[in-house]
């Protein structure tokens, strides 16, 4: 069934393909139009699931947290200060081993205030355990909202599904909605590994001494590199199902490329048109999307972009005192890359805040990038003007 | 005589294993195991951090013989609702709920989380013991913490400036079906309110005053006294409300002095006769306040 709808209501959508049993959600702009159509959905019973309208975001994860360990599957939606409002709990859902399913809109973290895009507020969330996904497009955020709870389920871990504000969250496109029985066979009912259950007591997250704390932590750790090959059976069975499959990373007209962009979120978009353009003129000019953020998707990395001249790697972020997020994180992934195969890596600082990324923008990047012999830092910003 | 009644009112079987972590003399654990006692094994037990974070023992072991949640100090209503729905959602609407925290995870950090489960009359009971400071970190003050008391934020030359947050007025305030307070010096009434509670529908919440003797400087064998003075003296009535309206004395409270109820505990050492007549005021404008209200409904 093909649908014009935002890409917030994508989200909706999913869930409600995902028949979730417990939603729990607080408002904020831009992800509202998300838990509003699911409350709709649960209104008229279309989708029979327990909604819980909380009185923030912590007590949403919270709630969240509570529906996972009783054995259910469960939903909430957020964006910038809602998400750094359930940091503590994003540690707990992740830490419990709790397949929580989150989306968070993309949105630019205050202050000055600002609801438009970036992605500071889900990196910021990088170390607490859940599996982050960027999308591109509407379809791609219905696709990846019902492999969000195989993935999570599967190995029992958190799953973060991350979408550009505005650009995807309130833009229609055509979205083709996967019928109910094909989601059903791809997605049975939750089957949990533990669950509180008075006929079996256990008890979850008590204190645990030294001498056991790090191996909880390696059983996450050995969990999210399982998450890497799961998350690519998971795009197999889809397939199979719908016809389409993104990757953890996608590799765009990178053949015999002497220049790669990488890029995140709705930038993607953009750049294909650009590096279609420079094709068109004859520029070895390619390009890399990095979906999969957490576990960061190394190998993959490393065989796309060892041996290519020059990486310009767009980020519409940045760790202050650092650089550009994505850029410092293939830095690091490129050391053990042989050294004559590591490429001139260029870290582009742009789009904060929701500043337009255009084709121009992206054009002068390349030339910038092609044009000078090593990068002057490791962070160069886009268009700063004082 | 009391121990017949006793007998008749509570149930035998513990689902408080022994073994448990708690110092000697709390009324933590007590109150726990009367509680359990009254709801019985099909019950569901989320801790926020508390002492009781300590006390129900380290992984892989639990004294508790239901399941059991340990969760963030702030998440304690909130996590309570998301496991009632995950168990409605699954067509489970018997088993009993209980978030489990203490006077800072109710007072003060928790307070948001049970408002907003409160207002929305989630179907658990809250269950708040309260020991009147941090307890589990040290003794430090928090909104339960009673005017004059020492603690490790109030020291002697500068004590607790600010009367003990009235909780049971503000979740009545919420108009649940159902709040009480309680005491381990009463375990039949005690027990008599938990099962109550356990057969209504909605936010319950029940207040239990949990003498601590580290944190209150007393002796291990003083606790029960000590609870059942502060009932007898009106430092602690044991109430019910229904529906935020209906309030009501659930035992004799024959008053009388609290001096020696504040001697005994060495945390109100510093306190000169002049400052123990001024809680003895406080206590009887509130004996005062708290009688209109089950006169009058307000």
């Amino acid at each position: 069934m093909k649908k014009v709808m935002i890409g917030n209501h994508a989200v909706s959508w999913g869930v409600l393909r995902s028949r979730v049993e417990v939603i729990s959600a607080y408002p904020i702009t831009p992800q509202t139009q998300i838990v509003e159509a699911l409350s709709d959905m649960v209104a008229d019973g279309s989708l029979p699931a327990q909604y819980i309208k909380v009185e923030s975001e912590h007590s949403a994860m919270a709630a969240c947290i509570g529906g996972s360990i009783a054995g259910t599957r469960t939903f909430t939606a957020t964006s910038a200060q809602g998400l750094a409002l359930m940091h503590e709990m994003l540690h707990w859902a992740a830490g419990g081993r709790l397949p929580v399913v989150m989306a968070n809109v993309n949105r630019a973290m205050a202050p000055g205030w600002t609801i438009w895009t970036d992605q500071n507020d889900s990196l910021s969330q990088r170390d607490t355990g859940w599996i982050q996904l960027y999308c591109e497009t509407n379809q791609e955020v219905f696709d990846t909202t019902v492999q969000a709870f195989k993935l999570a389920e599967t190995v029992d871990l958190p799953v973060m599904l991350v979408l550009d504000a505005f650009f995807l969250s309130h833009t229609s496109e055509p979205v083709d909605v996967t019928e109910q029985e094909d989601v059903d066979r791809f997605l049975p009912q939750r089957d949990a590994t533990f669950k509180m259950d008075t006929s079996d007591p256990h008890a979850f997250g008590a204190l645990v001494r030294p001498d056991a704390y790090t191996e909880m932590r390696w059983q996450q750790q050995e969990a999210m590199h399982e998450a890497r090959d799961v998350f690519r059976q998971v795009e197999d069975v889809w397939e199979a199902i719908t016809g389409r499959r993104y990757g953890a990373v996608e590799a765009y007209r990178t053949e015999d490329a002497d220049l790669l962009l990488v890029t995140s979120g709705t930038i993607t978009s953009t750049a294909r048109t650009v590096v279609d353009e420079r094709r068109a003129g004859g520029e070895k000019v390619g390009l890399l999307k990095v979906k999969m953020f957490r576990p960061f998707p190394t190998e993959e990395l490393r065989g796309h972009l060892g041996g290519v001249d020059r990486v310009a790697v767009l980020d519409r972020n940045i760790s202050p005192g650092h650089g550009g997020i994505f850029a410092e994180e293939i830095r690091s992934a490129l050391y053990d890359v042989p050294p004559e195969d590591r490429p001139n890596l260029f870290g582009y600082v742009l789009g904060l805040g929701g500043r337009d990324v255009t084709p121009t923008v992206i054009s002068d990047i390349i030339d910038n990038c092609r044009s000078t012999a090593r990068p002057e830092r490791e962070d160069l910003w886009v268009g700063v003007e004082l | 005589m009391s121990q017949t009644i006793i007998k008749q009112h509570i149930p035998r079987d513990d689902l408080l294993a022994s073994g448990h972590l708690a110092c000697p003399g709390c009324a933590a654990p007590i109150a726990m195991n009367l509680v359990l006692k009254a709801l019985g094994p099909e019950t569901m037990v989320v801790l926020p951090a508390c002492c009781w974070s300590i006390i129900a023992g380290p992984w892989p072991q639990s004294s508790l013989r239901v399941p059991l949640f340990h969760t963030a100090f702030e998440t304690g209503a909130a996590v309570a609702s998301g496991i009632k729905a995950g168990l409605v959602a699954r067509g489970d609407t018997e088993t009993t709920v209980i978030s489990w925290a203490g006077d800072g995870g109710t007072f003060d950090i928790g307070l948001q989380a049970l408002s907003g489960a409160a207002e929305r009359n989630e179907d658990f009971i809250y269950i708040c013991y309260d020991n009147e400071a941090y307890m589990n970190t040290g003794v430090q003050r928090s909104s339960a913490t009673p005017w004059g008391a020492w603690t490790t934020t109030t020291p002697t030359n500068d004590p607790e400036h600010q009367p003990k947050k009235d909780i049971m007025a503000i979740m009545a305030a919420h108009r649940i079906p159902y709040a009480a307070t309680a005491s381990v010096a009463y375990p039949v009434d005690l027990v008599e309110k938990v099962k109550k509670a356990r057969t209504i529908r909605g936010t319950r919440f029940l207040h239990i005053l949990a003498p601590c003797p580290p944190g209150w400087k007393t002796q291990n064998d003083e606790t029960i006294d000590l609870a059942r003075m502060a009932v007898e003296r009106r430092v602690f009535p044991l109430m019910e409300v229904e529906n935020g309206g209906t309030w009501r004395f659930t035992v004799d409270h024959p008053g009388g002095s609290i001096e020696e109820y504040i001697r005994r505990q060495a945390r109100f050492k510093h306190l000169t006769d002049r400052q123990v007549e001024i809680i003895q005021d406080e206590v009887d404008a509130r004996w005062g306040i708290l009688s209109n209200r089950v006169e009058h409904g307000t």
